[in-house]
């Protein structure tokens, strides 16, 4: 309950003080609403390196260009943002152009950012620099090759595709709930830099659902995990998902239908799991009022054929064999799982797409349900890269992607090849 | 390698087994700065559990991967004090853990309450039975806690264990087909008891025909989905079979990776360093103050952590040890009787009996898991009338089917060869066609059974090795004889076409060649006067008020059932004592 108080408390003070902030110190009453609002735009996912000091940088990140480190924003004066006033961070906040001028890659999800309001930028520009501790440790060179790596091509990506800086203002009869979660989505969340599809210029088809039904309709894989569909709607998207449902996964990486796994284990545990419970309601609330894109999808339905087959012995086809001898003792021969512990693949909306992806990648490098505060336990599904074959993966994806009234498609022992060369354990 | 000293903390605590575990989720729960020193690596259900790599008898109980590494340090083991002990160099009779975890990571998963007799044995069986019944030769002693203070502690690790069962009473009311003999119980079970094997089935039909009262084993493997109060989570039992001496793959059983370190995860005051061998307790120059410990750590670094308390949690025998090591208190001395300790030294009597089958009846040895099963207790404890018996103690019975693996293989009609084509024969026919169960009794302390430092052997750290001496007595011989006697009831009423029944013969000395039990205890036991015992009712030393030493080495005598619901029982007791008394006021319990 504390993150909320601190976040009304705060506003209810920006708001009524906001002639105060006509000067640049940082105000030391807003660190702790600061870091609120650092957890809830995850900056550590990409600005604290694995095992590296908070907010140090120097995480690499693939990007289709080559590999982009990220910066280093302790207030440590020389490596750090220590010397920028709040009129520089507001302007890389919103805008993407630094301090020395130079404007970053779009791996920054500044376009949302832009949304933000004054108070919050001020809250957080507050935490980064009273709040953070200073670490002097300079940033890393990208590792970009010519010409690719010439930063100002990206001045004219800016100049063409990321919006005009404006605060967020909430759309023509949406409710002080969705309105707060639209906000919380499409701003500091930054939702759509994953889960909206991207350009062949990198920037997001859509930044609000006002830009159209491809906000947030998935995005192309993060670290060889897609990012699902987080509109209300059928065919891999959650309309099979209440908004509690949602409110769990968020907060615990788990609910009755799913499990967070791959790239999404991060966003859970260092942002979503500190957030309110009344701003997890008003995401979810805002989740379930986007309309789908996918408008042909039908609702899924649990079909029992398969379930009837194993538990008569039948176990015929390879990939029921497969099923049986790698997946059922914790996925169940109903494909229901156990709720809470082990997900249902039954209804999972990562097999109602065309997209196997993610289900041939966590069958080769096993999965990872992190623990949070509220649900402390973590799971681990084992990697299977080194006992089954292409063709075992192959023939099980296909089961599962079909079985139990699940709508994806059959796989081909050449998708999970592909998948193989990069897929990696999961860590221990 | 270099001498180091770490910042100060509020408590250390030695091993990450049950023990350390439950005192490092109370103490850091009461806002202590809390370390924990486990000597073996960090371990958890991934990887060392990972399905299906951990489904691998040679890996995992042939080559003892799991289990303490013989080759750096072991214990050596005489029959009797005027023998020469040699180092326990193979594994077999007990199978002692290391590493994160400790052999909760790899026990079973039986998990029972001691019978409020046991806690005052003494006292009961001289009032039931005369002072002249209990020979001197056996010193039985009362542990100083009664089950009614315990109650609660029971009911809390139930909780916490997630543990299968069916209660029999509940604050004074029946409430199902539980254990009769059962005191009562301020909880039911947090999940129904586990499904039967068959061979649990026909055990549970044949012990009812007799005139037995059988119920199902109460089982640290999960049922049904469960959370506990840390919010830990477990994932039903598949009855795999892969369960002792295993790392569960499924989060089902119990243990103190999957159902306390998620917590203490969260929690900023702890931290746990693995490979970290703990070499002594440091006292100050008054011998009654602890100020730390020193350890080993991996790289061979010198330790110092420095500490207001030392919670020992090594596990029953190696807290006697390090106790030695560390010259806390007074080694026992078998020759006079005093000194606290080293002293009772106890363990298990097992004894088994196999039933064999035609081949149309077949009871799938390969299913199970590792606290599952149908027991009576009609001859546990002190059910049943011990006045023209002649010894002391009892033994559950139980239908135990924790799966039949190939290497270690399930029994054989007696007079089978031990290789050859016979053999191969009696495999094929007898492997899923034989019902095994178990007397699980009670081993009384015996005065030369007991434990000291050896003046031979060392370890890789050049520490004495510990030195155990112990041997199976009369009692023991009895006891075995009377149990199978009365087991064999239930077997013969199964009908089977054969039996073979293994019971400890007069004079059979302890053979380390094979299982018996890994429940050991004694060594540091508890009670109420310190020339008897080495720690008081609340586990806190007689003679250094800030080290409490928990585990089943405070038992004064063995139980009948398996150890670790008692001990994680006392452990909570123990926490309890420490949070609500002793951190208020530091200092001895129980006046000296
Ligand atoms: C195969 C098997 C099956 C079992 N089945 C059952 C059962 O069904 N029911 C039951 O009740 N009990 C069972 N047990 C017994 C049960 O495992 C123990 O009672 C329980 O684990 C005891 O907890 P503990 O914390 O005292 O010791 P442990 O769990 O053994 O933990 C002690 C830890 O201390 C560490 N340690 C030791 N010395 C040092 C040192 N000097 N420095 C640092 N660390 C040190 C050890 O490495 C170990 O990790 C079984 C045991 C085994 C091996
Ligand atoms: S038998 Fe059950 S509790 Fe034991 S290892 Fe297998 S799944 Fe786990």
């Amino acid at each position: 309950m504390q993150p909320i108080k601190i976040a009304l408390a705060a506003f209810g003070f920006t708001l009524a003080c906001s002639a105060t902030f006509a000067q640049t110190a940082p105000d030391p009453t807003l660190v702790g609403q600061g870091q609120y609002l650092a957890e809830a735009g995850d900056c550590a996912a990409c600005h604290t390196a694995p095992n590296g000091k908070a907010f140090a940088g120097g995480l690499p990140m693939a990007s289709p260009i080559g590999t982009i480190y990220t910066s280093n924003i302790t207030p440590d004066k020389s490596a750090g943002i220590g010397d920028w006033s709040y009129d520089d961070f507001q302007r890389l906040m919103r805008k993407g152009v630094t301090k020395q001028g130079y404007v970053v890659y779009p791996a920054m999800p500044y376009p949302s950012y832009a949304r933000l309001t004054e108070p919050d930028l001020k809250a957080m520009y507050a935490y980064f620099m009273l709040g953070v501790q200073p670490v002097d440790q300079a940033n890393r060179a990208n590792g970009i090759p010519w010409p690719l790596s010439m930063r100002w091509p990206l001045h004219i990506w800016r100049w063409f595709y990321a919006p005009t800086a404006k605060p967020f203002v909430a759309a023509a009869g949406q409710g002080a709930e969705i309105a707060r979660g639209a906000y919380l989505v499409e701003g500091l969340g930054h939702c759509g830099a994953c889960h909206t599809p991207r350009r062949i210029t990198l920037q997001e088809t859509a930044l609000s659902d006002a830009d159209g039904p491809s906000y947030l309709s998935g995005g192309a894989p993060v670290d060889g995990w897609p990012a699902p569909s987080l509109r209300n709607e059928n065919g891999g998207g959650l309309a099979g998902w209440s908004e509690d449902d949602i409110v769990a996964f968020m907060k615990t990486g788990r609910n009755k239908h799913s499990a967070s796994f791959g790239a999404m284990n991060d966003v859970v545990v260092d942002s979503l799991q500190y957030l309110s419970d009344s701003d997890l309601r008003s995401i979810a609330a805002y989740l379930k009022s986007l309309p789908p894109k996918n408008t042909a999808a039908q609702p899924y339905a649990y079909d029992d054929t398969a379930t009837k087959a194993l538990l008569s012995g039948d176990a015929s086809t390879r990939g029921a064999q497969a099923y049986v001898d790698r997946c059922a003792a914790c996925h169940g021969s109903d494909g229901k799982g156990y709720e809470g512990v082990f997900p249902a693949l039954a209804g999972n909306p990562i097999l109602q797409t065309d997209d196997a992806v993610s289900a041939i990648h966590i069958i080769l490098s096993g999965g990872r349900l992190p623990g949070t505060k509220t649900a402390p336990s973590y799971f681990v599904m084992g990697p299977y890269a080194d006992v089954m074959t292409d063709q075992n993966i192959a023939d099980v994806v296909s089961y599962i992607e079909t079985s139990w009234g699940n709508q994806g498609k059959p796989v081909t022992t050449g998708q999970v090849a592909a998948i193989r060369k990069t897929a990696t354990p999961v860590n221990p | 390698m270099a001498d180091l000293t770490m910042p100060h903390v509020d408590a250390v605590i030695i091993g990450f087994g049950w023990t350390g575990a439950i005192m490092a989720k109370e103490l850091t729960q009461a806002g202590l700065k809390v370390v924990a020193l486990e000597r073996g690596p960090n371990r958890d259900t991934y990887p060392q559990g990972a399905y299906p790599t951990s489904i691998d008898e040679l890996t995992y109980n042939t080559r003892s991967k799991l289990f303490q590494d013989m080759s750096k340090s072991t214990l050596t083991i005489r029959h009797k004090p005027s023998d020469q002990a040699v180092p326990y160099r193979q594994l077999a009779a007990f199978l002692p853990g290391t590493g994160v975890g400790g052999a909760g990571l790899h026990w079973s998963g039986c998990h029972w309450r001691v019978t409020p007799e046991e806690l005052k044995i003494r006292s009961h069986y001289e009032e039931r039975y005369g002072k002249a019944f209990i020979p001197d030769e056996i010193p039985l002693q009362d542990w100083g806690v009664s089950y009614e203070e315990l109650e609660p502690h029971f009911s809390f690790a139930e909780q916490v264990f997630g543990t299968s069962g069916q209660a029999y009473k509940v604050n004074g009311e029946i409430v199902g087909p539980g254990n009769p003999f059962d005191a009562d119980r301020s909880t039911p079970f947090p999940l129904p008891p586990m499904k039967n094997p068959y061979s649990a089935e026909l055990f549970k039909q044949a012990a009812t025909e007799v005139g037995y009262h059988p119920f199902s084993i109460p089982a640290a493997n999960a049922s049904g989905v469960y959370t506990n109060p840390y919010g830990c989570q477990m994932a039903p039992c598949t009855f795999c079979g892969f369960c002792s001496g295993y790392a569960c793959y499924n989060y089902s059983k119990a243990s103190p990776n999957v159902n306390i370190l998620p917590a203490l995860r969260q929690v900023p005051n702890f931290e746990l360093r693995a490979k970290c061998d703990v070499v002594l307790i440091e006292t100050d120059s008054t011998g009654t103050k602890a100020t730390g410990v020193i350890y080993v750590d991996e790289k061979g670094n010198r330790v110092t952590q420095p500490a207001d308390l030392v919670i020992l949690g090594a596990f029953a025998y190696n807290n006697a040890y390090m106790m030695l090591l560390s010259k806390i208190g007074t080694p026992y001395d078998p020759t006079t009787g005093e000194g606290t300790i080293g002293k009772n030294f106890c363990y298990q009597n097992e004894n088994s009996i196999a039933a064999f089958f035609d081949g149309d009846k077949f009871t799938n040895p390969f299913v199970g898991a590792g606290g599952n099963g149908i027991a009576c207790d009609d001859f546990n404890a002190d059910h049943f009338d011990h006045g023209p018996l002649g010894f002391i103690g009892g033994a559950p019975m139980w239908v135990n089917q924790a799966g039949t693996k190939p290497i270690g293989g399930g029994p054989l009609p007696a007079g089978t060869p031990s290789w050859g084509s016979a053999w191969k024969k009696a495999v094929k026919d007898n492997y899923t066609h034989v019902v095994s169960m178990n007397a699980h009794g009670t081993n009384m302390p015996d005065r030369e059974n007991y434990l000291d430092l050896d003046p031979d052997y060392t370890d890789y750290l050049g520490r004495p090795l510990l030195r155990l001496t112990f041997n199976w007595h009369d009692n023991d011989y009895k006891m075995a004889n009377f149990m199978v006697d009365k087991m064999g009831a239930i077997a013969k009423a199964m009908n089977p076409k054969a039996m073979k029944v293994s019971a400890k013969k007069p004079g059979e000395p302890f053979d380390t060649r094979h299982y018996q039990t890994t429940h050991m205890g004694g060594g540091v036991i508890m009670g109420t006067d310190p020339t008897k015992s080495a720690v008081n009712r609340y586990l806190q030393s007689w003679d250094v008020s800030n080290l409490f030493v928990v585990g089943s080495s405070a038992f004064p005598q063995g139980l009948g059932y398996n150890p670790t619901g008692t001990v994680a029982a006392l452990t909570y007791w123990s926490a309890k004592a420490i949070r609500e008394q002793y951190l208020k006021n530091p200092g001895p319990l129980v006046p000296v």
